[in-house]
């Protein structure tokens, strides 16, 4: 059997394995950051383009009369973790389209036909958007400053928020991975992803007070998990504030209670999807 | 206890069988796309999956590649049941689907890299085998130019190249030679020989009677999700009765000259008033019936408009085995097992 080498593999322990595989992955879908930046760019212009329009069409209008966000400093502070968090989530939708990609050009029959471990395709994909969305984060908190935001709860403060939003982000990279590989079609990929995300950001606190919706979207609002991410990004960005909801513990327990439960139920339901394909 | 994720281990001891499928069957929803496919392939064969688009070849090796599981049946590759033993038959396969599927953004090298590293080789042999690779696939000056400016010949050869990386025992490929200029099919059909010469067994896609006749030792012929049909391609050749030669003359010459050429062939020749062409069949005698018929035509006064041996196609296999035409030229929209089986079932009611 001339074809059977006996050259050692890099380690046979199983997890090892995995995680080598998806950096493996990771590094390739990063390599399309590299050779086309322009790519970057562009997915630059969505969350600046968010920010400014926020800022300055709705901060301007009524919301400044709510003595709340005036004493905040202005609407732009009371924005800008709102928008950090919604721009986490919508740039986690680049893990659908990638996946939805793959498919079609037959990548993802080659990476199944291959001894790879079955995480690593989507684990590698989270992670190279986890790092794309990092670098967004970055230059949307510069804007940020730009606009009239700053962090006004410390050092400490302003990292757990990055933590806080890039823990989301990788939560809805897994969310996104089940769209995807449910959906499979990329037209159709992108649009189930936008439509699913669009009211549940907008039904949250991440960019407008709940107290001015109608009483029945509030329901839903405070029951949102957006919710809850934003009102701790917002605690960790400038400090207590009044519309809350909730002490900071709380909000800590159930921000995390939502990223885990989704990530125990997306995470394995991605994994099997995706070595159930057809 | 042999390594399961490593290429690092021996295989189990072979029967005689390297493939081997037994009443292999899968349904999309409705249509049944493998309908009791049986294959049993030995090892270092070239063997030759032969059939018209929606025939259910691509279902076929997606379940030997572990891609997708049976319905019905059972399938061993290398010894490794493909749904029981998956985890521990990949690393011995490779697969050239019917995608050129490379990383457009990647380069030759780093594409081939990936996929080595990917069979959990260490990076300095998976970047040596993948320079191995794109030397032997004519493709080292290339190496470090992305895939995305690559031509649809270099791109194939490096997803073909990409299959060989881990070093496979069993190599399978989809149709690997559609949309390639005549050169890169000439260049993929040497190494696919090379590949044999060196141990590979080889499991072939093609819709192409001609790429299965130079290439494969044995062939099944398969349409409508089953086997119709195995053997080496001058069995199946001795099947649809060989070559046949055809002959153009002017109407009121037909009669004439079909009695003219009467007892050169393996057959009655068979003229046809409305195309104004004799049919005769000559086995694997053309090329000496197709002198004495121009010599006898000549002799007797009788103008040839054209004459030429034709030798069998895909068409007439399927036409000898299954009384229709494969529908190529229909169907080549790719291989669509749902539309094209429905319309072609219909016909045949």
């Amino acid at each position: 059997m001339s074809a059977v080498t006996m050259e050692r593999p890099v380690t046979t322990n199983r997890a090892l394995l995995s995680f080598f595989d998806s950096l493996v992955v990771a590094r390739r879908n990063l390599m399309q950051i590299v050779r086309i930046p322009a790519v970057l760019v562009f997915e630059l212009v969505q969350p600046v383009m968010f920010v400014l329009l926020f800022r300055y069409v709705f901060a301007d209008n009524i919301l400044i009369k709510d003595p709340e966000i005036i004493a905040l400093g202005g609407y732009v502070v009371f924005l800008m973790p709102g928008i950090i968090v919604q721009n986490a989530i919508f740039g986690a939708t680049t893990t659908a389209i990638g996946i939805a990609e793959d498919l079609k050009s037959g990548l993802v029959d080659r990476f199944r036909s291959l001894p790879m471990a079955r995480s690593a395709m989507l684990a590698g994909r989270a992670t190279s958007d986890l790092i794309k969305n990092f670098i967004l984060l970055l230059v949307v908190i510069g804007i940020g400053y730009l606009v009239g935001f700053s962090f006004q709860n410390g050092l400490l403060g302003a990292l757990a928020m990055i933590v806080l939003v890039m823990a989301v982000s990788f939560t809805f990279s897994w969310v996104m991975a089940a769209i995807a590989l449910s959906v499979k079609k990329l037209e159709a990929v992108q649009a189930a992803a936008f439509t699913g995300i669009f009211p549940l950001v907008f039904i949250s606190s991440a960019l407008v007070p709940i107290a001015g919706m109608a009483e029945w979207l509030q329901v839903i609002a405070r029951n949102n998990p957006i919710t809850h991410w934003a009102n701790l990004a917002r605690y960790f960005a400038i400090g207590e504030f009044s519309t809350m909801g909730g002490s900071p513990e709380q909000l800590i327990l159930w921000s995390a209670l939502w990223i885990l439960g989704l990530l125990a139920i997306f995470m394995p339901l991605s994994i099997r999807l995706y070595s159930k394909l057809t | 206890m042999p390594s399961v994720l490593g290429p690092d281990y021996s295989l189990p001891p072979m029967e005689e069988a390297i493939i081997r499928t037994d009443g292999l069957k899968k349904s999309f929803g409705e249509v049944q796309a493998v309908k009791g496919v049986d294959l049993f392939v030995e090892q270092g064969a070239v063997f030759g999956l032969l059939g018209p688009n929606g025939a259910g070849k691509t279902t076929t090796i997606r379940i030997l590649t572990t891609l997708l599981e049976p319905d019905e049946g059972s399938a061993t590759v290398a010894g490794f049941d493909v749904v029981k033993d998956a985890v521990r038959l990949r690393p011995v396969i490779g697969l050239a689907g019917q995608s050129a599927a490379v990383d457009e953004n990647l380069t030759g090298l780093e594409n081939l890299e990936m996929v080595g590293r990917l069979y959990h080789l260490p990076p300095a042999v998976a970047r040596r085998r993948a320079m191995d690779v794109l030397e032997r696939f004519d493709l080292a000056e290339a190496a470090h130019r992305t895939a995305k400016t690559y031509s649809g010949g270099m791109r194939r050869r490096l997803d073909v190249g990409a299959s060989l990386v881990g070093q496979p025992s069993v190599l399978f490929m989809d149709e690997p030679t559609t949309g390639l200029d005549p050169r890169s099919r000439l260049v993929l059909w040497e190494l696919i020989r090379d590949l044999q010469r060196e141990g590979t067994t080889v499991l072939l896609c093609t819709q192409y009677l001609e790429e299965a006749d130079h290439l494969c030792d044995r062939i099944s012929v398969i349409d409508l999700g089953t086997v119709i049909a195995e053997g080496t391609s001058e069995e199946l050749k001795e099947k649809i009765g060989g070559e046949v030669l055809e002959l153009h003359v002017a109407a009121e010459d037909l009669p004439r000259a079909a009695e003219t050429v009467r007892g050169l062939g393996t057959g009655d020749p068979a003229p046809d008033e409305e195309t104004r062409l004799i049919r005769i069949p000559v086995g694997s005698e053309g090329p000496r019936v197709l002198l004495e018929t121009v010599r006898r035509l000549d002799d007797s006064g009788i103008t040839i408009d054209d004459i030429a041996l034709h030798k069998p196609t895909l068409d007439d296999v399927f036409l000898s085995l299954t009384g229709h035409a494969a529908e190529v030229a229909l169907e080549e929209s790719g291989e669509a097992p749902p539309v094209a089986e429905k319309k072609r079932r219909r016909r045949d009611r």
